[in-house]
């Protein structure tokens, strides 16, 4: 899904979010989010550009909406081989988010033990940087971490 | 719709072939099944070849190796599920009654090392690796019936007890449940052992109408199914692969398509790509009760001389993936015991057979066999 991910404008500078669904905050602050793109037919939401909707075969503008930061843990894995360079292990998981969209998601503030990890678990959005890409620039990603 | 038979069947051991292309392997596998029915090249009416990671014309290739007559040829690129749609194409060119005899090939080389979706994303927002994808659909499994690790460990100790009968699987050594869950961890449950290794490999198929194929044989197999699927929209599809409910769509089709029911098959050949997968797939083929497949593992119900063999090839996990040669290789696998000549690991009386392949993305394709 993140085939438009900006890879980085060579002129821009600056941290920029790693998938194109985070908004990271502007010159008026505020907390980054994750935005969808929902069908005006039936309310299915979806992470990526598209022209109309694979639920209901709607066809035409589907508005942005702001997401919101709360969810619940539907599923996960402990990988131990990824990408190279990718620090390892890691909780990766589906998160169910009380928009009633699903988003792939790593689980951080849980160590990476199967004793530890619960489904339905209550989860909340944070971001941090993943890292500096080729060009200088911090990419920025988001993630969950236990509610409360 | 005329009835379709396979009258022959070949695969080239799955294995490393360094110093071979696709084609070559898919020209050897095809030599070998025209061999097997009793047919040359000139008596092939149609070509069709499964081969996903090929520039083009992987079918005419094949045929420039080894005889260029100039039919048509039909290149299928499907996912996982690529070689089993070549299947379908031929199937449906000799349904159709547009031919009488076609040749079906499917072929592939491997790269070594994880299959993984090559974006800056992976590791940092989730995991598309296969491992973690099939790891998250099976923990999925666990949360919803309670199956257990050991539970889809097990079905890497099966598959490696089966592969030691067949002579076309790369791995073949006996593990332990053990050795299995101590193997090197890849995304939690599947450890190595758990995870289909990289092979490269082809197999091939010579299909006839019915009327033709008792021209050259006394024991067609009959091909009674041929079901393709996608996905249709689910609630996570799009986040987390659903490899359940196009398969569950795949299966019913085919029953019904075949008249018969799960209660009636000798035996499966399924898509253990990963061991979380393939208990799945026992509840999504209705092998057994909705949440039941860790208890069908654990009574031995799915190992040869149990009450529903499944992979007695030895599976993915024993034989390798070659994208394009599986979902020809386990309908080879499967004609192979309906024929009773599969050897040290045959199916005693097998009547019918199902394979089944699905490919990310999304396709699914469901056979069914009878002798
Ligand atoms: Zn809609």
């Amino acid at each position: 899904m993140t085939q438009q991910a900006s890879q980085g404008d060579p002129a821009e500078t600056g941290p920029r979010p790693i998938v194109p669904y985070l908004r990271l905050p502007d010159e008026n602050g505020g907390d980054a989010y994750l935005v969808g793109k929902k069908c005006p037919e039936c309310g299915a939401i979806y992470l990526d550009s598209r022209i109309g909707c694979a639920k209901c075969s709607f066809v035409g503008d589907l508005p942005e909406v702001r997401l919101g930061t709360e969810g619940s843990l539907h599923t996960w894995t402990i990988v131990h081989m990824s990408r190279p360079g990718v620090p390892v292990p890691f909780v990766a998981g589906i998160v169910d988010m009380k928009d009633g969209i699903s988003v792939p998601a790593n689980i951080e503030g849980v160590e990476p033990d199967p004793a530890k990890l619960k489904f339905g678990m209550p989860l909340r959005l944070v971001t941090d940087k993943a890292f500096t890409d080729a060009q200088g620039r911090d990419v920025i990603r988001y993630a969950f971490r236990p509610a409360g | 719709m005329q009835e379709v038979a396979i009258v022959g069947a070949a695969m080239v051991p799955f294995g490393r072939y360094p110093d071979q292309e696709a084609y070559q392997l898919g020209a050897r596998a095809a030599l070998d099944a025209m061999k097997d029915a009793g047919v040359g090249l000139n008596d092939i009416q149609i070509m069709s070849c499964g081969q996903l990671m090929a520039t083009s014309g992987a079918g005419q290739r094949v045929l420039q190796q080894i005889g260029q007559t100039g039919i048509p040829v039909v290149n299928t690129a499907n996912a996982c599920a690529t070689g089993s749609t070549a299947l379908r194409e031929g199937f449906m060119s000799i349904a159709a009654g547009m031919h009488d005899i076609a040749l079906v090939v499917g072929q592939e080389r491997m790269g070594t090392g994880l299959t993984y979706a090559g974006d800056e994303s992976e590791g940092y927002v989730g995991s598309g690796t296969m491992p973690a994808v099939f790891a998250m659909a099976g923990m999925e499994h666990t949360s919803k019936y309670g199956t257990t690790i050991e539970q889809f460990a097990k079905v890497a100790v099966k598959a490696k007890k089966h592969a030691a009968g067949n002579p076309y699987a790369k791995y073949r050594d006996p593990v332990t449940l053990e050795e299995v869950l101590n193997s090197r961890m890849i995304s939690y449950p599947n450890t190595q052992f758990m995870c289909c290794p990289n092979t490269d490999g082809a197999a091939a198929l010579v299909l006839m109408s019915m009327e033709k194929a008792r021209q050259y044989t006394t024991k067609p197999v009959r091909i009674a199914a041929s079901v393709l699927t996608s996905d249709p929209w689910t609630e996570r599809d799009l986040i987390l692969v659903d490899v359940n409910t196009l398969t569950r769509n795949a299966a019913k089709e085919a029953y019904e398509r075949a008249g018969i029911g799960p209660q009636d098959l000798s035996l499966v050949e399924l898509h253990d790509c990963f061991a979380t997968a393939e208990l799945l797939h026992y509840d999504n083929l209705g092998l057994c009760g909705e949440g039941e497949a860790g208890r069908l593992i654990d009574d031995g119900e799915t190992t040869i001389g149990g009450r529903i063999p499944v992979n007695a090839s030895g599976g993915l996990l024993s034989k390798g993936h070659p994208l394009g040669a599986t979902g020809v290789a386990n309908v080879v696998e499967i004609t192979w015991h309906l024929r009773g000549q599969a050897g040290a690991r045959q199916v005693e009386n097998a009547k019918v057979g199902l394979a089944h392949v699905i490919g990310i993305g999304s396709a699914c394709t469901v056979h069914i066999m009878t002798n």
